[in-house]
């Protein structure tokens, strides 16, 4: 018995994605496998460390607690949607490198994904604001210091 | 400080950087092959049993289903992943054969078209377990009569080693004060968010397996040649391969033989990638599990006279190089105190669960801890100032280099400097009127510190001590440097990097030597087929051994570029200049040839190249450890590490009397690992490492329930500190540079987590002092800790053993 | 609600691991969900439908961010998912005199956003405060955790404690449930599978000095609580409680309320002393389990310290109006 598929339009990045998938494959799986936009990383699989986290309609969720099949007719940006029209760093990502927020990079994007979100809402937050912006997304790296930094970084740059 | 390098030690950004955060990372999960298939595994559910049968045919019906692989198979035709010490009973397969030994022990992998369909044929192929005796707890397992995980071998113990540096039974006796205690160190580990994960490929033609892993581990691709019965060359590792955080445990070994055996066999490209579950019960990456009984002589004056350690830590089912990490702390065993006489028993002790793999500092955190809390209780015992007492027994600068008892030989320090400082930075006495004020107000608050060292390098030469056959005593690294036509530099390292910044490193050194914008230098690296030696980032040696090892080629090609320009203008090198990568004739500046003139020459014109030299512009370098190469003497005196590095924690932590609950209120830690290349990377290693240490202090455990299972199996019980968790944290550096090394470098990779348990089981302790109480047993929960409050108050009542955790 | 074997015991940790454990199943290999048929559904009537169609092969996906973990470790498989979250119908908030409604697929984030439902429900803000992380909260739904019953998730121990009212849709007709009657036990409720949860009506204290509270303890931010406890107080202007309500989430199988000890608060000043014997009688009446980060007499402890905290929060903030 093959699983039934089930069309899907989403538009990903900007760009209309259309696909069949079958009602299982989760968002996380989609994303990477199918499209290979593979900044979008798993960590845990089961809701806790953040690191798959995506914007949906432009809120930050977790890309292994939807299924892709969901995703249909929504709008998703991916760590690779982040850079400016130019292609170049954004804010954030630049004050990343400029404060070494990441090592390893692997929960890089999903720090990304929270931290915009924080300064889209909140454009000058407090290290707490920070603090809990990003308390769902696990580092092993760096211990969240430089990362705080770097947001806190990146406010100070686009308030100019 | 004077600063006599132009990049070495500043401000820069990190190559690596930019790609990760635009989401190009390239890690094993991303390596997508054509046709790939895609394993998942059948695991035990007994801590111990016989396998009576295994019916595949259920799963083998499924759609998609490609192969079913059970270790009847695997093992005739794989040979046993090998083992560190001297224990040749014991066997270790990737799959179990008749038996099996941990829960979530792999029994069957089952090879797919998708990952989710390979769970569903795992879910249904039918394995008949027979029930066998089990035990999950060391001194149970030494125990007779306890059952025998390997009983092959005819024991539990693995491991057991007694030394006795210096007149220590002497110094017991003469000393005023003698006191003894356990601390215990729960069973945690790094847990990257990566899970490791492995593709491989077989190419029948070329008769090569591909392997592209997310892999830190010395000696990878020789140990998958041999248990695949592959001539060495029959192996690559892709060593391009983005590894998402390591800090010691990616060793997927197991997981490669298998991944690769069925690659070979089904002639298809197949990828493991473990899900986290896997990871955490099966993955074999759990760290130590250990115990000490601490013993210490002193007199009234806090001058500590020896010490007596007994380590025992539960291995687990298998072993690999996980007893070792009783080793390494050898090196420092009488961490930067000047202990004259020291014994120290170890013991490694073979359990029914998950195996112990290599963890961020090798033993070296918790003997730290243990050693840490022996100086804490002598403080208590004396009622001495805790800060007092160290500086009593710190190694002087002066004393440097400073030869311990058991043979190593500490390269350099200043660590009264370094707690100085430290205490300036956090206002120690502010602190301490913060901590009073607290108590005062019915908080129970607490002051932490922990003087530790970092021994860095990683020259294993605890492995031949402790397995006399097993006489390995070099652990060399290397670089080859190459400029091309254009003039371009490009560094080639030889092993992968889990977030080290190696890329910058090598491109900082380089740029260092030949004078030339590091941003300019590209980093590759070979796979392992082209690759010069190298020992993989452990025990905190890249800085050191991979940047000697760039240095020292970057160095051959300015010599050569040098001796280029002497041959042009006829002169003796020692005539000419070398500036920014061109060389001039001293004192005629204008007589001068350029970088691309001399790379010209190189490449193009032999006839102007100096004889002897060879055409092209390369250089290799492979670097020895310094001071390694040593065998033990007779009383197990030998050179393990080079390098020292010194930290020192101070952290403030307040709990909640009436909950248990702790929090970490401010944290300084200070810092000397000589030369720092790049400061960024140092610190954020640090500040790593110091999170880290909170989770393994107060969050982070592996339980086992009585009958063997995994209870923290998922990340809602396996609890990795949150940046809620961890406070805001502040470094200050110092720098003794070593000695030894080319830039005075010294390791920083297992920074921070090497003093952070130390530090903050100092401060909960001291915050527990004034009911009494004390806590010696990691992770300090919230209901150890509550315990310990509970009980100083209500000392009649004690509370029946809850019906989980071990 | 769960379809777990064994559904009276308390889990003994939080997933798979100890769930497996004790509820007997088989600890596999997976975290990919099962194969399921899958439907979203237009409306609330297209949802019954196919509810009352599949019935207990069936479940309703709202926000899933339990749902979904549990499904991919193969804890629940379904056959048919019904998956409600495009149902604009079941998104509202409406504020009337004495209650709130909420639409059982409303965000947790647009609850917590909702100023004026802040001000009219404070304790569901406060309880939203403790609830995971804004990466969960955007995608979670109130009814959702409601319907998951979750013994220490926070919104049914302040359904609970302010007797909300939960109204169940099926292609019979709705039927509406009091809080106290939805919960029966740890993932359990009166939820029958042809039901969907439609909206949620969250009284309104109209007293000009109510105060409320929500404290817990979690080993970190945001994780499930070891405990909890929600307060909520009306005071006169002499300071003399004239209504009170308090409850404990995470010290049995189900959230509890304690409406007959609360009501002897009820004419006092709630004095400390009020307060904590309140609270001593309360956390005697919890049942609480043991797992491997709490035991059974710790959870106790906590929940008569935690009860005692949200009482004095919740006063001291009545007394401040």
């Amino acid at each position: 018995m093959s699983e039934a598929l089930h069309p899907v339009v989403v538009e990903v990045n900007g760009r209309r994605r259309e696909a069949h998938v079958p009602a299982r494959l989760s968002l996380v799986d989609w994303l990477r496998d199918e499209l290979r936009l593979t900044g979008t990383h798993v960590g845990c699989e089961h809701g806790i460390c953040g690191a798959c986290s995506v914007m949906l309609d432009g809120e930050p969720v977790r890309s292994c607690l939807m299924y892709a099949v969901q995703a249909n007719g929504h709008r998703i940006t991916t760590v690779e949607g982040l850079a400016k029209p130019d292609g170049s760093l954004s804010a954030l990502q630049d004050a990343f490198c400029e404060t070494h927020g990441l090592q390893c990079g692997y929960c890089t994007s999903g720090m990304l994904i929270a931290a915009q979100d924080l300064l889209n809402r909140i454009p000058d937050p407090t290290e707490e604001q920070i603090r809990d912006a990003i308390g769902g997304n696990l580092c092993r790296c760096t211990g969240y210091q430089q990362i705080v930094e770097a947001v806190r970084l990146a406010a100070e740059r686009m308030k100019e | 400080m004077t600063e006599p390098f132009k990049y070495i030690g500043k401000k820069r950004r990190t190559k690596e950087d930019p790609r990760f955060v635009s989401g190009r990372g390239r890690y094993v999960a991303d390596i997508a092959l054509p046709g790939m298939k895609h394993v998942a595994l059948v695991a035990s559910p007994h801590a111990s049993a016989r396998i009576v049968s295994i019916d595949a045919k259920p799963a083998l019906a499924l759609p998609g289903v490609l192969y079913v692989l059970t270790g009847e198979e695997f093992c005739a035709a794989t040979d046993s992943l090998a083992t560190g010490v001297d224990a040749p009973k014991l066997t270790r397969f990737a799959l179990a054969n008749g038996v099996v030994r941990y829960a979530g022990e792999w029994v069957a992998a089952v090879v797919a078209d998708t990952r989710a369909l390979a769970e569903d044929a795992a879910e249904v192929v039918e394995v008949e377990y027979e029930p066998l005796p089990h035990v999950i707890d060391a001194e149970r397992a030494m125990r007779p009569g306890a059952p025998l995980v390997h009983p092959a071998h005819g024991s539990n113990v693995i491991l057991h080693k007694k030394f006795v540096w210096g007149s220590v039974d002497e110094a017991f006796a003469k000393a005023k004060h003698t006191l003894a205690f356990r601390a215990t160190w729960g069973r945690s580990s790094t847990v990257p968010i990566e899970t490791f994960g492995v593709a491989a490929q077989w190419d029948p033609g070329t008769e090569i397996l591909d392997v592209w892993a997310s892999i830190q581990m010395p000696k990878y691709p020789d140990q998958v040649a041999r248990a695949l019965r592959l001539p060495g060359n029959g192996v690559r590792v892709h060593y391009d391969v983005d590894v998402g955080g390591s800090y010691g445990v990616k060793r997927g070994l197991k997981h490669t033989v298998l991944a690769g055996y069925l690659a070979k066999k089904l002639k298809v490209p197949v990828r493991f990638i473990e899900d986290r579950l896997e990871n955490l019960r099966g993955g074999d990456m759990q760290g130590p599990d250990r115990f000490f009984d601490m013993q210490v002589a002193f007199d009234s004056d806090g001058t500590i006279r020896a010490w007596k350690i007994r380590a025992v830590d539960d291995v687990g089912a298998y072993a690999g190089r996980a007893p070792f990490q009783l080793g390494k702390p050898i090196t420092a065993i009488c961490g930067p105190y000047r202990i004259p006489a020291v014994e120290y028993d170890a013991t490694s002790v073979l359990t029914h669960k998950t195996p112990q793999e290599a963890v961020r500092g090798f033993g070296q955190s918790p003997t730290n801890f243990a050693m840490e809390r022996t100086i804490d209780r002598v403080a208590a015992f004396l009622k001495m100032d805790r800060i007092e007492l160290r500086r009593k027994n710190l190694i002087r600068s002066d004393q440097f280099p400073y030869t311990i008892p058991s043979g190593s030989t500490y390269d350099s320090g200043d660590y009264h400097a370094v707690l100085d400082k430290a205490l300036a930075a956090i206002d120690y006495p502010a602190l301490v009127a913060r901590r009073e004020a607290a108590r005062k107000s019915g908080k129970l608050a607490g002051i932490g510190i922990s003087t530790c060292l970092e021994p860095s390098g990683g020259n294993s030469a605890f492995e031949v001590l402790l397995n006399p056959k097993n006489e390995t005593t070099t652990w060399m690294d290397s670089c080859l440097v190459r400029v091309d036509l254009a003039g371009s530099i490009t560094g080639v390292m030889n092993t992968s990097s889990s977030g080290q910044g190696h890329e910058s490193l090598v491109s900082t050194v380089i740029g260092e030597v030949l004078e030339r914008d590091p941003g300019t230098v590209r980093v590759v690296r070979a796979d392992s087929l082209s690759a010069l030696p190298s020992n993989s980032p452990v025990g905190s040696r890249m800085a050191i051994m991979l940047g000697g090892a760039a240095a020292g080629a970057a160095k051959h090609i300015r010599e050569t570029l040098v001796a280029i320009a002497a041959h042009n203008f006829e002169c003796s090198p020692e005539d000419l200049e070398y500036r920014g990568g061109d060389v001039s004739l001293k004192g005629a500046p204008e007589k001068k040839l350029g970088w691309d003139q001399l790379v010209e020459i190189a490449h193009r014109k032999f006839h102007r190249m100096p004889p002897g030299v060879e055409p092209g512009l390369q250089a290799k370098f492979v670097w020895e450890v310094p001071t390694g190469g040593g065998l033990p003497d007779a009383e197990g005196r030998v050179q393990i590490y080079p390098c020292y590095s010194f930290e020192t924690h101070l952290v403030y932590v307040e709990i909640d009397p009436d909950t248990g609950k702790p929090s970490l209120g401010r944290y300084v830690c200070g810092h000397d690992c000589g030369v720092m290349i790049n400061p960024d990377i140092v610190h954020g290693m640090t500040y790593g490492g110091i999170a880290h240490g909170i989770g393994a202090a107060l969050y982070e455990k592996f339980s086992y329930t009585e009958d063997g299972q995994l209870a923290s199996g998922t990340f809602m019980d396996y609890l990795l500190p949150s940046s809620m968790e961890v406070p805001a944290l502040a470094i200050v550096d110092h720098c003794t540079p070593s000695p030894l090394t080319t830039f005075g470098q010294k390791g920083s990779g297992e920074a921070g987590y090497l003093g952070a348990p130390a530090a903050i089981a100092s401060a909960v302790n001291d915050a527990l002092a004034p009911l009494g109480s004390a806590v010696d047993t990691l992770p300090m929960s919230h209901l150890a800790i509550w315990k310990a409050i509970h009980l100083s108050r209500h000392p009649e009542r004690s509370e029946g053993s809850p019906s989980a955790g071990s | 609600m769960l379809q777990l074997e064994r559904p009276d015991t308390l889990p003994l940790c939080r997933t798979r691991g100890f769930l497996a454990l004790s509820y007997g199943l088989t600890p596999g290999p997976p975290l990919k969900s099962a194969p399921f048929e899958y439907a979203r559904a237009a409306s609330l009537a297209e949802a019954c439908d196919l509810l009352a169609r599949y019935g207990g092969d069936s479940k309703v996906l709202a926000g899933g961010q339990s749902l979904v973990p549990m499904m991919a470790m193969r804890l629940v498989r379904p056959a048919f998912l019904v998956d409600i979250n495009e149902i604009d119908e079941l998104k509202f908030v409406v504020i009337e005199t004495d209650f709130c409604r909420i639409g059982a697929c409303t965000r947790q984030m647009t609850i917590e956003r909702n100023d004026w439902l802040g001000a009219r429900v404070p304790l569901l803000r406060q309880a939203l405060a403790w609830v995971g992380h804004a990466q969960t909260r955007n995608r979670g739904t109130v009814g959702g955790s409601l319907a998951h019953a979750d013994p220490s998730a926070e919104l049914p121990l302040a359904a609970r404690v302010l007797g909300a009212k939960m109204t169940l849709r099926s292609s019979k007709g709705a039927r509406t449930l009091d809080a106290e009657q939805f919960f029966t036990g740890p993932m359990s409720t009166l939820v029958r599978p042809d039901e969907c949860l439609e909206e949620i009506h969250w009284p309104v204290w109209n007293g000009n000095r109510t105060g409320s509270a929500f404290t817990e303890i979690a080993i970190r931010h945001g994780d499930f609580a070891m405990v909890a406890a929600a307060a909520q107080v009306a005071l006169d202007s002499s300071d003399r409680c004239t209504r009170a309500a308090f409850g404990l989430g995470g010290a049995s199988g189900t959230p509890l309320a304690f409406p007959e000890i609360a009501v002897r608060l009820v004419g006092t000043k709630l004095e400390d002393k009020a307060i904590d014997a309140a609270a001593d009688d309360a956390a005697a009446e919890t049942d609480p389990g043991s797992d491997l980060h709490a035991t059974k007499e710790y959870r106790r402890h906590l929940a008569r310290v935690l009860a005692a905290r949200a009482l004095r929060e919740a006063r001291d903030r009545a007394v401040r109006q």
